[in-house]
């Protein structure tokens, strides 16, 4: 039986609500209202001096190129990298999930030791990689043929190179999830399909992905919000060029707000990113709902 | 037919590891060579000559000695506390009855969804008015308790049988010393599971220690190796050594205790 004795709930619940308001929601609401004034390097020295604006910020964001920019390469990375890592994640996860399979945890471990190492430090690592003239990149494709490329020089491969990356990075996290998916499937479905002789292909098409359905809902989610929040990645390899190729909504926040202390507009920025993700979530959840009323 | 299969499967798994761990093996390699030995093509995974002399710029004439310590302490320091706070706020949650606990309880849920950049600008100005810019506690104070936290915490505790603690009642147990004596004994996987998420967490963010770290004596290793990137370009064997140094502590965390961490990932998966 569960008691119902406030004065120790509060006691329990105290330290951690405390700091999660004052260090989150406060600061939250805080930014909302800052992205409606013209917060400053001037504001900063004195308070005074914050002026509000109304929309202006979000208006001055719509007209800005350099802020539709930073949206397009976040759309088009979240759009690539999200979808293929997703695959990456499954196959990894159909592959060791066969029974002819032996030493899975060996080939899970490398699979997954991306995952949990430094973003930071492999970025630095895969710089390395990319590089145009001694990089294992243009070594390995060159034994299929594919002239050396200057991967993260070029504004047309940059962004491609930061998505086979992330891709590298992210992608042992969904495989395991799909691997308990995977195993939840009860076996005798297989059974079924195998006495009305199906190919494996119908299998796969048929029961393995209409099962796992709900985890791929899940998994496309929480991958989506993560890459929505691009930042290190380009930060180290490309500092967002060449010529703001790579630039990300996140760079682009940090760089208003914390190299020009324009901060009412930063402000503005990370709220545009949060609808975003929002937006994303709320499509995401209602594919689900029309997928389950079918 | 059975065997061919078999190899296909094999040939398929060794592609996609050795892929996958060939920037490791690369970065491992590089950081034993010496100068210029790493920018040859084709590229190598031999050292020769072997040395150790990047790992000794990086300690003596680099800071990386500090900012290895500042790493260690800061991550020990916000998983430890951060344990008590979202144990505490856990365990009220799942065996507590009060008023409003469902909707404060959905109200941190659906502020999963807010992204922790939106509140870096007001952070950063509330940490300034305190003095606490480029000090520990400008990575302390915000990692004091967390929503996820509190939510595997909750899950956990809502399994651990209500007799137990009434028998502790019973025996005249005081709150705080159910939650010390029956509660946190029985959540040590969970709170080891919850420990390493945060350890690493801590250990390899990255933009907010950027933001509040400004002093090369203050920065964790991610923010300085990030620094000697913009300075070092061209020694790729300096800066894979600081990789090295920086990735190994995390990756020995997760291999000693990899069970809690797979558990974590599904009991995060399950969240819906």
């Amino acid at each position: 039986m569960a008691r119902s004795d406030a004065r120790s709930a509060f006691l329990f619940l105290f330290p951690a609500l405390a700091a999660i308001g004052v260090f989150f929601f406060i600061p939250v609401l805080a930014a909302l209202f800052m992205s409606f004034t013209d917060f400053d390097i001037y504001s900063l020295a004195d308070f005074s001096n914050v002026r509000l604006v109304g929309f202006e910020n979000y208006a001055r964001l719509l007209e800005d190129p350099l802020f539709w920019k930073a949206m397009g390469n976040t759309f088009t990375f979240v759009i690539f990298s999200g979808p293929l890592s997703i695959a990456v994640s499954l196959t990894a996860a159909l592959l060791l999930n066969n029974k002819l399979i032996k030493h899975k945890g060996m080939f899970r471990l490398s699979f997954f030791m991306p995952v949990v190492t430094t973003l930071v430090a492999v970025a630095v690592v895969w710089r390395y990689v990319y590089h145009p003239k001694f990089g294992y990149l243009n070594y390995i494709l060159s034994f299929v043929g594919i002239p050396a490329q200057d991967w993260l020089g070029d504004t047309t491969l940059a962004l491609p190179a930061i998505v086979l990356m992330s891709v590298w990075k992210n992608f042992g996290y969904n495989m395991i999830i799909f691997i308990a998916g995977l195993q939840n499937i009860p076996q005798y479905l297989y059974e079924a399909a195998d006495i009305e002789g199906a190919t494996a292909w119908d299998k796969f098409r048929n029961i393995t992905l209409p099962m796992l359905a709900p985890t791929t809902v899940f998994i496309t989610i929480t991958t989506i919000i993560g890459y929505f929040q691009l930042f290190a990645e380009p930060y180290i390899m490309t500092q967002g060029g060449p010529l703001n190729s790579t630039l990300s909504i996140v760079q682009y926040m940090y760089q208003e707000g914390f190299r020009w202390w324009n901060m009412g507009y930063s402000t503005a920025i990370a709220f545009m990113l949060f609808i975003v993700i929002f937006a994303g979530t709320l499509v995401q959840l209602a594919i689900q709902k029309r997928k389950g009323a079918m | 037919m059975k065997n061919l299969k078999i190899i296909g499967l094999y040939t398929a798994l060794a592609v996609l590891s050795i892929l996958t761990l060939i920037p490791f093996f690369w970065m491992l390699a590089a950081s034993f060579m010496a100068d210029g030995k790493a920018s040859t093509y084709p590229p190598t995974l031999i050292p020769n000559p072997f040395t150790f002399v990047q790992y000794e710029i990086l300690f003596t004439r680099l800071r990386f000695a500090t900012n290895f310590f500042n790493s260690l302490l800061l991550s020990v320091l916000v998983t430890g506390v951060s344990l008590v706070f979202n144990s505490m706020a856990g365990y009220a949650f799942a065996k507590y009855r009060f008023k409003g606990k469902g909707m404060i309880f959905n109200a941190l849920l659906s502020a999963l969804i807010i992204p922790s950049q939106v509140t870096m600008l007001p952070l950063f100005l509330l940490l300034k008015q305190f003095g606490f810019i480029n000090t520990y506690m400008a990575i302390v104070i915000p990692g004091l308790a967390n929503i996820f936290g509190i939510f595997l915490i909750r899950q956990y505790a809502l399994s651990i049988p209500d007799s137990l603690i009434e028998s502790a009642r019973m025996d005249g147990a005081t709150d705080f010393q159910i939650y010390r004596k029956v509660i946190l004994p029985l959540a040590t996987p969970i709170l080891i599971t919850l420990g390493i998420f945060t350890f690493m967490g801590t250990w390899n963010d990255f933009l907010w220690p950027l933001i509040v770290l400004t002093d090369d004596g203050m920065w964790t290793l991610p923010v300085a190796l990030a620094n000697l990137m913009g300075e070092h370009t061209k020694d790729p064997e300096l800066m894979m050594a600081g990789s090295v140094l920086t990735i190994l502590p995390v990756m020995l965390v997760f291999l000693v205790l990899q069970k809690y961490y797979m558990q974590g990932i599904m009991m995060g998966a399950v969240k819906e």
